[in-house]
């Protein structure tokens, strides 16, 4: 008789280089914040471009988190997203202005009330139209994606021009509530209150995300769904219905940080969510169409980079995003984060 | 000699065949049809339209791929003349060399954004000619050094072509450089047409249709679906620059609102839907009902807004700017209801 050979498993470590490969994406924010210090050299305004970028790189990935878990799980793309920006960015800035005895009131707590009634009445006025435009618009060219890029871009400027019919063509300039103008001096940086919000609001919202993903139930079909849709149907979920609350809320995101950005700007137009989409499609892009861990990333990145870039050379600016997106693309062709379909 | 002329690719509907008989006849004799300055301005973007538009048809109707670049190809070749004549001086050599610099230089910023995207999904060109799209439109304004930034750029352009040259009278109707300017363009966008319609009725363009189709079948049967989207790119981006660089001699003037803003984008990819996707044919009918109809109904909405004046919320939606609202909405429509167009239309109803 024979002896078996043998055929012990090992358990060998997955050596550093392989962690490291993992992790790089994620080691790329710290790296770029370092990076920005030595070629800043002065700490304080670099802790000022730093916190303006982040603020900045939050409100993108509000954007952006919607736009790619649409993606993901229904394989949409919405050129509209855009407009669902405008919209909730001019409706909250009615409400404000509405209540314009609040926010000019010296109490925090009035003016942070005024702030959330007005996010409250962008995330549903943007919601209630995110799920019409899912019904209407994108609904009828399932499937199809050059259909769906020209219907939505076709929806994006419907929607903008109805904003100029019912705002008026001109951009609406305004202030921010009293208590959220100005900025602390801290190490000698400055750093404006409203920028310091952005990032908590931003923070917050991604851990809350997270949570949701992670550790409920509707989260996990999600994510299960952006993996591989048809294994879930077949267990006996409406994809269908989670896709459409995952429109809506994508919507509502989108107008939520409609908000978020002019109270940023202090100025709104209705052309702003079609500028405000460029960054979010290179966010998107250099995040892995679908993932939102990824779009946290892209967005930081995003934010940083134009911050310092605008300090050092303010004319690269706008190529510098572009650059990114090229390096990042060279460099991993999915995106940083690509979600694994199962097909 | 004429189905060789048209590539075999005839019409194939008799009511198509008359419209489009029509508007060869009206271009091509407008001056001596419809005198006047704005109704030969009118007919010379209409030839520049039909050729911009067909280049795009190329690409959205022949290859499947949907592109945001295309007026950032038509202000580089408009750019490439108006630059070449300041710094070459006035002159024939300085319009060449601006149209082939233009050209090639679409052709290669092509190529590199088609490198980028098209290896991985389709759907990224659609973004990534976006972003890159309004950093160049950006980039043109803020560069105005060079660019001459939102003013745009004046030039001289040799003065057989400006209606300073008086040749004399021919049927009543007097002839100057602007006359012979708008033959120019004119046969260089019907050549250009007739080019395109060989390209896509190739064996080439039969490659392009196959991966519009399905693009998995096309690779499996062997052909390099990259590649051939990529060189479709190339090819449309270099025709959109030519046209372009004519729409650059006929106005003697480019600036980022007439050749590079993203309206005109909009325009372009309303005249295919309308027209037809996939047929050379729906590019002409396209640019021609929408050049037409941008030129004489805004009139008639403003017309219309002063009408309705004591109607509530009316005479905003009828206002003369509102007029992207209607062309959205229009879009959408043609886009569930007419997929092909007014050319698959005409051919259906045979």
């Amino acid at each position: 008789m024979t002896i078996a050979p043998t055929h012990k498993p090992t358990f060998a470590d997955i050596p550093l280089s392989e962690r490291l490969a993992k992790a790089t994406p994620l080691l790329l924010v710290p790296v770029l914040v370092l990076v920005g210090l030595a070629a800043i050299g002065n700490p304080s305004s670099w802790l000022t471009l730093t916190v303006s970028g982040l603020a900045m790189g939050m409100m993108i990935f509000i954007i952006a988190s919607g736009l790619t878990l649409v993606f993901g799980l229904m394989d949409v793309i919405n050129f509209g997203h855009g407009a669902f920006i405008s919209v909730g960015a001019f409706v909250g800035i009615s409400v404000l202005l509405a209540l314009g005895g609040w926010a000019g009131a010296p109490s925090l707590l009035l003016n942070l009330l005024v702030v959330l009634l007005a996010v409250i009445a962008a995330m549903i006025v943007t919601g209630g139209l995110g799920w019409a435009f899912e019904k209407v618009i994108v609904r009828p060219v399932y499937g199809a994606h050059l259909k769906q890029i020209l219907v939505t871009v076709g929806g994006l400027i419907v929607i903008e021009q109805l904003i100029a019919v019912v705002w008026g063509p001109e951009e609406i300039f305004f202030s921010r509530p009293e208590t959220l103008k100005g900025a602390f001096t801290f190490w000698g940086a400055a750093l404006e209150k409203y920028r310091i919000l952005a990032v908590a609001v931003g923070l917050g919202l991604f851990v809350a995300m997270r949570l949701v993903f992670r550790r409920t139930k509707i989260g996990l079909i999600v994510r299960a769904g952006v993996e591989n849709g048809e294994m879930v149907e077949a267990l006996g979920y409406r994809l269908s219905r989670v896709f459409i609350g995952v429109f809506i809320a994508g919507s509502a995101l989108a107008g939520l940080g409609g908000v978020m950005w002019g109270l940023y700007q202090e100025v709104i137009t209705a052309s702003m969510g079609e500028e405000l989409m460029i960054l979010v499609f290179i966010v998107v892009i250099i995040g892995g169409l679908g993932s939102v861990e990824g779009a946290f990333i892209g967005a930081l990145l995003v934010g940083l980079l134009q911050n310092y870039v605008a300090f050092l050379e303010p004319k690269l600016a706008l190529v510098s995003n572009i650059a990114l997106m090229t390096a990042i693309l060279m460099w991993r062709p999915q995106g940083m984060l690509p979600v694994v379909k199962a097909k | 000699m004429l189905v060789k002329l048209l590539s075999g690719d005839k019409p194939r509907s008799l009511a198509l065949t008359l419209i489009l008989l029509a508007i060869l006849v009206a271009l091509a004799l407008a001056p001596f049809l419809f005198p006047g300055v704005r109704s030969l301005e009118t007919a010379a973007r209409i030839c520049i339209f039909i050729v911009l538009v067909a280049s795009y048809d190329l690409l959205l109707g022949y290859t499947g791929i949907v592109s945001f670049a295309h007026t950032m190809f038509f202000g580089l070749g408009a750019y490439g003349v108006a630059l070449a004549s300041i710094h070459m001086g006035r002159g024939y050599d300085a319009l060449l060399t601006g149209t082939v610099l233009g050209a090639l230089a679409a052709a290669l910023l092509a190529l590199v954004i088609a490198m980028f995207s098209l290896r991985v999904r389709a759907i990224f060109f659609a973004m990534i000619t976006l972003a890159v799209a309004s950093a160049v439109a950006v980039l043109v304004s803020q560069m105005s050094g060079l660019t001459g930034g939102e003013d745009g750029l004046n030039y001289m352009i040799p003065r057989e072509l400006t209606p300073a040259f008086r040749l004399g009278e021919l049927f009543g109707v007097r002839i100057n450089g602007k006359v012979l300017n708008y033959y120019l363009v004119f046969f260089a966008s019907l050549g250009l047409f007739l080019l395109m319609l060989r390209v896509v009725n190739s064996p080439f363009g039969r490659v392009l249709k196959a991966i519009r189709e399905n693009d998995f079948r096309a690779e499996s049967i062997g052909y390099n679906v990259v590649w051939y989207r990529t060189i479709a790119t190339c090819l449309s981006a270099a025709t959109a620059a030519v046209a372009g660089s004519l729409f650059a001699i006929w106005l003697r003037y480019v600036g980022p609102d007439t050749t590079l803003s993203f309206e005109i984008m909009l325009d372009i990819l309303l005249m295919v839907v309308i027209g037809g996707m996939g047929t050379m044919y729906g590019a002409v009918i396209g640019a021609t009902i929408f050049v037409l109809a941008q030129n004489y109904l805004q009139t008639l909405m403003g017309a219309a807004s002063e009408a309705t004046g004591g109607i509530p919320l009316l005479p905003q939606l009828l206002d003369p700017d509102r007029w992207l609202l209607w062309l959205g909405i229009l879009f959408i429509l043609s886009v569930y209801f007419f997929p092909t167009g007014i050319v698959g239309r005409l051919r259906a109803g045979r």
